[in-house]
C-alpha cells in the first residue's frame, strides 16, 4: 500500500529524514518509534503532504503511484489520513459541519453525488458512539475549548467517518487518561481491516498495549535504524533510546 | 462648476422657489448648515479624520442635485432586494423620491412613514423641533450639506411600551435616470420608553450610472428602549456611500448598528453613539468583505458622558485584490462616566497581496474606575488551519473560503432577525465564492 524509498526531507533547507524506506502493506499496523527530535511528526506530515516541508530525495508511493506531487487533500481522497498530534482549534465551524464538508469533498472527488443528510446524520451518530463521544461536541466549534483528550477522540472521530485507506496517528497517546486511551484505542481496532493499514507513531511504548502493532520501528536522526515485532517496543521501553543509538 | 459651488447654488435656487416659512425652526437650521457647508467645503486628505479616505474622484462628477422626473420601478424589478419572507414594514425612495407603491407605511404601532409628511405636518411640529438636527452635527461638513438638503427619508418614531411585531426596511433605490446622481436621504428615528423596533436600511443602484449617497440618519433611544439597526451595503460598484449615524442613548437603553459592508465603490461609515442616560448598553457589530477596489472606512465614535455604561465594539474585515479598509475606533470616557466597561475589537484578514487596512483605536479616558479594552489584529489565514482542513480532503479554494467564512461568523451569529442572517450568511457565502453546500 505505502512504500517509501529514501526519503530525505526536511523545513527551511534544513534535512530532518535522511533516507527512509519503509513498506506497509494493507491489512498491518507499523509502529513508529523513536526520541524527540527523531523526525516522527516530520515523516507523517510529509506523508500527508504539508506543504512546509520539502522533499530532497527519494519517493512515496502510494498504491504503486508517487503522492509527492499531490495536495494534502488529493492526499486524502486517495485515502491518506493524518491524526494530528496537535489538532488545530477553528471557531465557527463546528463539528458536524466540518465532518459534512469533509464527506462530501470526498465525495465529490470520486464523481459521487453529496450524502443524503439522513444518511450523514445516521453515521455521524454511529460512528460518535463508537468513540463514547459527548453529541454536545459536535455542534461545537471545531476544537474550540476541547480538552487534550477531547480533541484526540474528535481526530479518530473524523478517521471513522473518512474511512481512510491508511491511516497515519501521530503521538495520538499524548494528552489521552488511561480511559481515554481505552476508548481511542478499541476506536481504531475497530477500524481496522484487512484493506486498510495503521502507521502509530509513538514515544511510549504504552499505546502499544492497545493497538498491537506487527511491525515496530525505531526512528534516530532521521533514519530507521531498528525494525522488528511487537517486542522490540518492550525492549526500548526497558532499554531505553540510548540502546539503539 | 465645482460640486461645492454647484450644491450651493442649488440651495439658494431652491429657496427662490418660494413656499418655505422662513421662521420655522427647521429652515434656520437648513440655512445654518448651508453656510457651514459653504464654509468648510468637502473634507480633504489633511483632515485627520480623512486621512485615508479620498473622496477626490467622487467630487469630480457632474452629478444632479434634485432629479425632476418621477421613476416608476415595478416590484419584480426589485423584489429581489426586498427581506420579503417575512412581513415587514416598507418605506421606498426611488431616486430620492419616496414610491407608495413599493411601500407598506403604517400609523398603526407607531409612526413608520415618511419624513417630508412629518415636516409638513403640524401634528409632528413639537417632534420635529424636538428632534430633528439635534444630534447630527452641525460643524462636520458632509452631515450639514445632508441637513441643508435633506427633504426625504424615513420617519419612525414608536411611542412607549410598543414593541413593533415586523421588522422595518428602509430601501432607497436609484434607477440611473440620471447619468450622475447625488441623493441625500436623512432618517428620523425615535423609539420613547421600553419599546423596541428593528430597522434594516439599505441602498442600491440599479444601474451602472454614478450615484453618490449622502445619507444622515439620527436615532433616538429613550429610556429602557431596545434598537436594533442594521445596515446592508451591498450596492454595486459605481455607487458610493457616506453614511452618518447618530445614536443618543437614555437610561438602560439598548442599541445595536449592525453594518455589513459588501458592495459599492466607496463606503464611509461614521457611526456616533452618545449616553445621556445611566445603565446604557451600545453594541456596534460589522462585517467588512470586499475586494477590487473597493474602499470601506468604518469610523466609530462612543461617547460615554454618564456612569454605568457599556459599550462593545467587534469590526471584522476581509480584504481581497487592491481592496482599502479603514478603522477608526474612538471612545471617549468623560471623568464623570465611572465604571463604564467599553470593549473594542477589530480582526482583519488581508487575502490579496494588494490589499491595506488602516487600523486607529483611539481611546481617550478620563475616569479613574473603568474597564475599557481595545484589540486589533491584521493577518493572513493559518497555514496549520489550512493543512488541516486539507488533510480532512477538503480543496485548498474551499478551505480559505471555510476559514474566512468562520471568521465573520461571530457577527452573523448577533443578528436578530433569522431571514436576514440567512440572507447575509448567503450574501457572505457569495462573496468569498463558497459553495452553499459548506454550511456554517
Amino acid at each position: 500500500m505505502l512504500q517509501i524509498k529514501n526519503l530525505h526531507a526536511g523545513i527551511n533547507g534544513k534535512e530532518i529524514l535522511k533516507g527512509i524506506d519503509l513498506t506497509i502493506n494493507a491489512g498491518e499496523v507499523h509502529a513508529i518509534m523513536g526520541p524527540n527530535g527523531s523526525g516522527k511528526s516530520t515523516l507523517s506530515a510529509v506523508i500527508a503532504g504539508n506543504e512546509n516541508f520539502e522533499v530532497y530525495e527519494g519517493d512515496i508511493l502510494f498504491n504503486g503511484e508517487s503522492i509527492l506531487e499531490l495536495s494534502a487533500d488529493e492526499r486524502a481522497h486517495k485515502g491518506v489520513f493524518m491524526s494530528f498530534q496537535y489538532p488545530v482549534e477553528i471557531p465557527g465551524v463546528t463539528t458536524t459541519n466540518f465532518i459534512k464538508t469533509a464527506i462530501n469533498a470526498n465525495r465529490k472527488a470520486k464523481g459521487l453525488d453529496d450524502l443524503p443528510a439522513k444518511e450523514m446524520l445516521q453515521m455521524i451518530r454511529e460512528k460518535s458512539d463508537l468513540l463514547e463521544m459527548d453529541r454536545k461536541f459536535l455542534s461545537r466549534s471545531l476544537n474550540e475549548g476541547f480538552s487534550g483528550g477531547e480533541k484526540k477522540r474528535n481526530e479518530i472521530f473524523q478517521m471513522a467517518m473518512l474511512e481512510p485507506k491508511l491511516a497515519i496517528l501521530d503521538e495520538t497517546d499524548s494528552g489521552l487518561d488511561i480511559d481515554a486511551l481505552k476508548i481511542v484505542a478499541n476506536g481504531v481496532n475497530k477500524l481496522k481491516s484487512k484493506d486498510n493499514a495503521t502507521i502509530v507513531i509513538t514515544h511510549y511504548q504504552r499505546l502499544l498495549d492497545y493497538i498491537i502493532p506487527d511491525h515496530v520501528h525505531v526512528l534516530h536522526d532521521g533514519k530507521i535504524v531498528k525494525s522488528g515485532g511487537k517486542e522490540l517496543a518492550y525492549t526500548l521501553e526497558e532499554k531505553g533510546y540510548d540502546w539503539v543509538k | 462648476m465645482e460640486l461645492k459651488d454647484k450644491l450651493v447654488a442649488s440651495f439658494m435656487a431652491f429657496e427662490n422657489k418660494g413656499n418655505i416659512d422662513l421662521e420655522s425652526p427647521v429652515h434656520k437650521l437648513r440655512t445654518a448648515a448651508i453656510n457651514k457647508f459653504e464654509q468648510l467645503g468637502f473634507p480633504a486628505k489633511k483632515d485627520e479624520e480623512w486621512k485615508y479616505t479620498s473622496l477626490n474622484t467622487l467630487l469630480k462628477n457632474d452629478y444632479s442635485v434634485f432629479p425632476d422626473t418621477e421613476n416608476v420601478l415595478e416590484l419584480k424589478d426589485v423584489r429581489q432586494y426586498f427581506l420579503d419572507e417575512i412581513d415587514t414594514y416598507r418605506i421606498v425612495f426611488v431616486d430620492g423620491l419616496y414610491s407608495p407603491f413599493l411601500s407598506h407605511t403604517s400609523h398603526e404601532q407607531g409612526d413608520i412613514c415618511l419624513l417630508s409628511s412629518a415636516l409638513k405636518q403640524p401634528k409632528y411640529q413639537m417632534i420635529i423641533d424636538h428632534y430633528f438636527g439635534k444630534i447630527a452635527s452641525n460643524d462636520e461638513s458632509l452631515t450639514c450639506l445632508n441637513t441643508a438638503f435633506a427633504r426625504e427619508g424615513a420617519f419612525i418614531r414608536i411611542p412607549k411600551n410598543t414593541i413593533v411585531e415586523r421588522p422595518v426596511q428602509i430601501l432607497y433605490f436609484s434607477t440611473g435616470n440620471e447619468k450622475e446622481l447625488i441623493l441625500q436621504p436623512r432618517n428620523l428615528v425615535i423609539v420613547d420608553e421600553n419599546s423596541h423596533v428593528q430597522i434594516i436600511e439599505r441602498h442600491q443602484s440599479l444601474t451602472t450610472n454614478k450615484v453618490l449617497t449622502n445619507a444622515v440618519t439620527e436615532i433616538f433611544a429613550n429610556k429602557r428602549a431596545i434598537v436594533d439597526y442594521y445596515k446592508l451595503q451591498n450596492d454595486n460598484l459605481s455607487a458610493s456611500l457616506i453614511d452618518n449615524t447618530f445614536v443618543q442613548q437614555k437610561d438602560s437603553s439598548i442599541a445595536t448598528v449592525n453594518t455589513f459592508s459588501f458592495g459599492g465603490k466607496l463606503t464611509r461609515n461614521n457611526l456616533t453613539f452618545t449616553h445621556e442616560g445611566e445603565r446604557v448598553t451600545s453594541n456596534l457589530n460589522g462585517i467588512t468583505i470586499i475586494g477590487e477596489s473597493q474602499h470601506v472606512d468604518n469610523h466609530t465614535m462612543i461617547h460615554h458622558k454618564r456612569e454605568n455604561c457599556e459599550s462593545h465594539e467587534l469590526y471584522k474585515g476581509i480584504f481581497d485584490d487592491q481592496s482599502t479598509g479603514v478603522f477608526n475606533g474612538k471612545v471617549f470616557v468623560d471623568k464623570i462616566a465611572q465604571k463604564t466597561n467599553a470593549y473594542q475589537q477589530n480582526d482583519n484578514v488581508l487575502i490579496g497581496d494588494k490589499a491595506t487596512i488602516n487600523a486607529k483605536p483611539q481611546l481617550e479616558i478620563f475616569a479613574d474606575d473603568v474597564k475599557c479594552s481595545h484589540g486589533c489584529t491584521i493577518g493572513q489565514l493559518d497555514d496549520k488551519a489550512l493543512f488541516y482542513l486539507q488533510s480532512r480532503g477538503i480543496p485548498k479554494k474551499e478551505a480559505k473560503a471555510l476559514l474566512l467564512f468562520a471568521f465573520g461568523n461571530d457577527v452573523v451569529e448577533r443578528i436578530r432577525i433569522p431571514s436576514l442572517k440567512a440572507r447575509i450568511s448567503k450574501l457572505i457565502a457569495q462573496k468569498l465564492k463558497v459553495d452553499l453546500q459548506i454550511q456554517i
